[in-house]
């Protein structure tokens, strides 16, 4: 591979001219930087477009709720534990797959630092056995999709019934509290607040910024997009298409490990059922997101403004003063209008 | 005499109970441009795809310069400098031009991070090189908004980049308009001017007559005929000799004349 990657600059075959700069040759209407802005970007855009009419929505509705600053920090505070899973499904859903097991995962890798941090170990340690234990689970998961030929969406799923029933049969329900965990230099670097901000959500910034740059600009995104575009072809011009499947959900398993150890920071317990409540929640954000469901295409940004908008559903709701009873009904809304939008927004090149 | 450049040796493919090839030799030198012909099922498709490595063959020695090869793969086989522009183009549509010619050897530097100028640059540079220019698209558009044409065009391009020494083009100028064909006619000869060699497989037997320097005529699986083109005096000799090897006995064949070296399997 190394041997590949340097450019090769020999001259170009026998009698051909060799005109000056690429870059003014080509003409197009998108040379505009704004308008190439737009096209190249318009799904998280258009989400975007959805969350500024759902908050102004909101504000209108209950403009004293929406003003304070609680509203906010609460969303704040659960909004990353979202972030950290549905970027890298963003991922996995381009490279054409589905994961389903990732609360699962959450659970077991979380279990896992609860587990150090109650046995008397840093919960440095903790984060680092945790983060362990996803990529393997991560492995494990992708490689029985991938090697044993089997349908992600089946496959996943049945892994998330196991996983998560492998947690409930050794813990018999039991939740276990970490008292210690207020007073160490792991809570306060990666749970406290700052000048009144969950500290988490920088860490959850840094994580969505690092995989947008990883998915444009780096050979693990520009392989996932091509494996989920055209596999065959990928596998023709010598991708290893199976590795790049397994990675990706490695890499899940890396998010909901991470996902899992932040909401039991948040909550100084753990619970047998911690992640159970952010399958749909997290689903749901990638495809409001913008990336579509074929492979090959996705936002990563767009998916992270999706989270924030699914994360304000409830809240907003709430908050704007109707009952509990609607958040489904406005979930199922947002979650319509945004595909409808964005199938509206996207050309499916074949 | 030439360097030979890729030789197959006895090269047999089977599918289950199913046959495709049966024991195929084959060589291409450097700097020559070999068309293959063959009817449908004849197993020009498998050949190619054990060429690329994209599909192993069941029996049989592959020879790169001489040399023979162990562990064969796509990737082995790109790094031995052959180049494939597949008959379905293998393009991914929904990436830009520049995804798309550097499929599976992305620019990179530190830890792996693409470099995005670097490669669009060379893409343009590819693009003018064969002539597939234009003024609606640039190598950041998206392949699934390009014609046919310029679509083979992004194909060739991926394929001359690392300059292959050689480059099989897998029915390039089917569903091709003339002008687009003449284009990937004009590529060809400047490959070989270059020294480079190209496997030339086509349907079309006039095309494959106008381009190629020997030729290779494959039926159900072997080796039907091999000839300089010296020894065939017009396509439709090629033509008269494919019609004889479909139905023997039938129309006077060039296998006939008893030339040693036309090697008749």
């Amino acid at each position: 591979m190394s041997k590949t990657m340097e450019p090769d600059l020999h001259e170009p075959s026998a009698g051909i001219s060799r005109p000056g700069n690429p870059r003014k040759e080509w003409k197009h209407p998108s040379d505009h930087w704004m308008r190439g802005f737009i096209l190249d970007n318009r799904a998280a855009l258009g989400t975007l477009a959805v969350f500024v009419v759902m908050m102004t929505v909101f504000m209108i509705a209950n403009p004293t709720v929406f003003t304070t600053w609680y509203l906010y920090r609460s969303v704040l505070t659960t909004l990353p534990v979202a972030l950290f899973v549905v970027v890298p499904l963003v991922f996995v859903v381009t490279c054409g797959e589905i994961d389903l097991s990732f609360p699962a995962t959450m659970g077991f890798a979380s279990w896992v630092f609860a587990l150090v941090v109650q046995a008397g170990y840093d919960p440095f340690l903790g984060i680092a056995a945790a983060i362990a234990t996803g990529t393997l689970l991560g492995f494990l998961v992708g490689s029985l999709v991938v090697y044993g030929g089997l349908s992600s969406l089946i496959a996943t799923l049945g892994m998330n019934f196991l996983l998560r029933g492998l947690i409930q049969i050794i813990n018999e329900g039991k939740s276990t509290a970490l008292t210690s965990l207020p007073d160490s230099w792991a809570y306060k670097i990666f749970s406290s607040q700052l000048y009144g901000i969950p500290v988490q959500i920088f860490w959850a910034i840094g994580f969505v910024v690092l995989s947008a740059l990883l998915y444009n600009r780096h050979r693990f995104g520009a392989q996932v997009k091509v494996v989920g575009d055209n596999p065959d072809s990928a596998q023709q011009m010598g991708i290893d298409v199976k590795r790049v499947r397994v990675k990706v959900f490695v890499f899940v398993g890396i998010g909901a490990a991470i996902a899992g150890t932040f909401s039991v920071m948040i909550n100084f317990t753990w619970w047998p059922t911690a992640g159970d409540g952010y399958l749909l929640p997290v689903l749901a954000s990638v495809f409001v997101g913008g990336t579509p469901t074929w492979g090959g295409v996705g936002t990563v940004v767009g998916g992270a403004i999706g989270a924030v908008t699914v994360s304000f559903i409830q809240t907003g709701v709430v908050a704007a003063g109707l009952s509990g009873f609607y958040v489904q009904f406005f979930n199922g809304l947002i979650i319509i209008l945004s595909l409808l939008g964005h199938k509206w927004n996207q050309a499916r090149y074949r | 005499m030439a360097e030979r450049l890729i030789e197959l040796r006895d090269i047999s493919k089977s599918y289950g109970q199913v046959y495709a090839l049966g024991g195929v030799n084959l060589s291409v030198d450097r700097g020559e441009v070999v068309g293959l012909i063959g009817d449908n099922g004849a197993g020009k498709s498998t050949l190619i795809k054990i060429l690329s490595g994209v599909v192993k063959p069941t029996s049989g020695e592959i020879l790169i310069r001489g040399q023979p090869v162990t562990g064969w793969s796509a990737a082995r086989s790109r790094d031995a400098g052959i180049e494939t522009v597949f008959q379905d183009r293998a393009l991914a549509v929904q990436q830009t031009i520049v995804r798309n010619i550097f499929m599976g050897r992305e620019l990179t530097g530190f830890l792996g991070w693409l470099k995005v100028n670097k490669e669009i640059e060379e893409a343009s540079r590819l693009m003018r090189e064969i002539g597939f220019t234009s003024k609606v698209f640039t190598p950041q558009s998206i392949v699934g908004q390009l014609s046919g044409g310029e679509r083979q065009g992004v194909a060739i391009a991926r394929a001359i980049y690392k300059q292959a020494d050689l480059i099989i083009l897998d029915e390039p100028t089917t569903a091709l308009s003339l002008t687009e064909t003449a284009k990937v006619f004009h590529f060809v000869r400047q490959v070989r001017a270059s020294g480079r060699s190209i496997l030339f497989i086509g349907h079309n037997i006039h095309h494959v007559f106008d381009i190629a320097d020997r030729f290779v005529v494959l039926d159900r699986g072997k080796v039907a005929l091999t000839a300089d083109r010296s020894q065939v005096k017009s396509a439709e000799d090629l033509i008269n000799f494919m019609e004889d090897v479909a139905h023997p006995g039938g129309l006077p064949g060039l296998h006939d004349a008893g030339d040693p070296e036309q090697r008749a399997r």
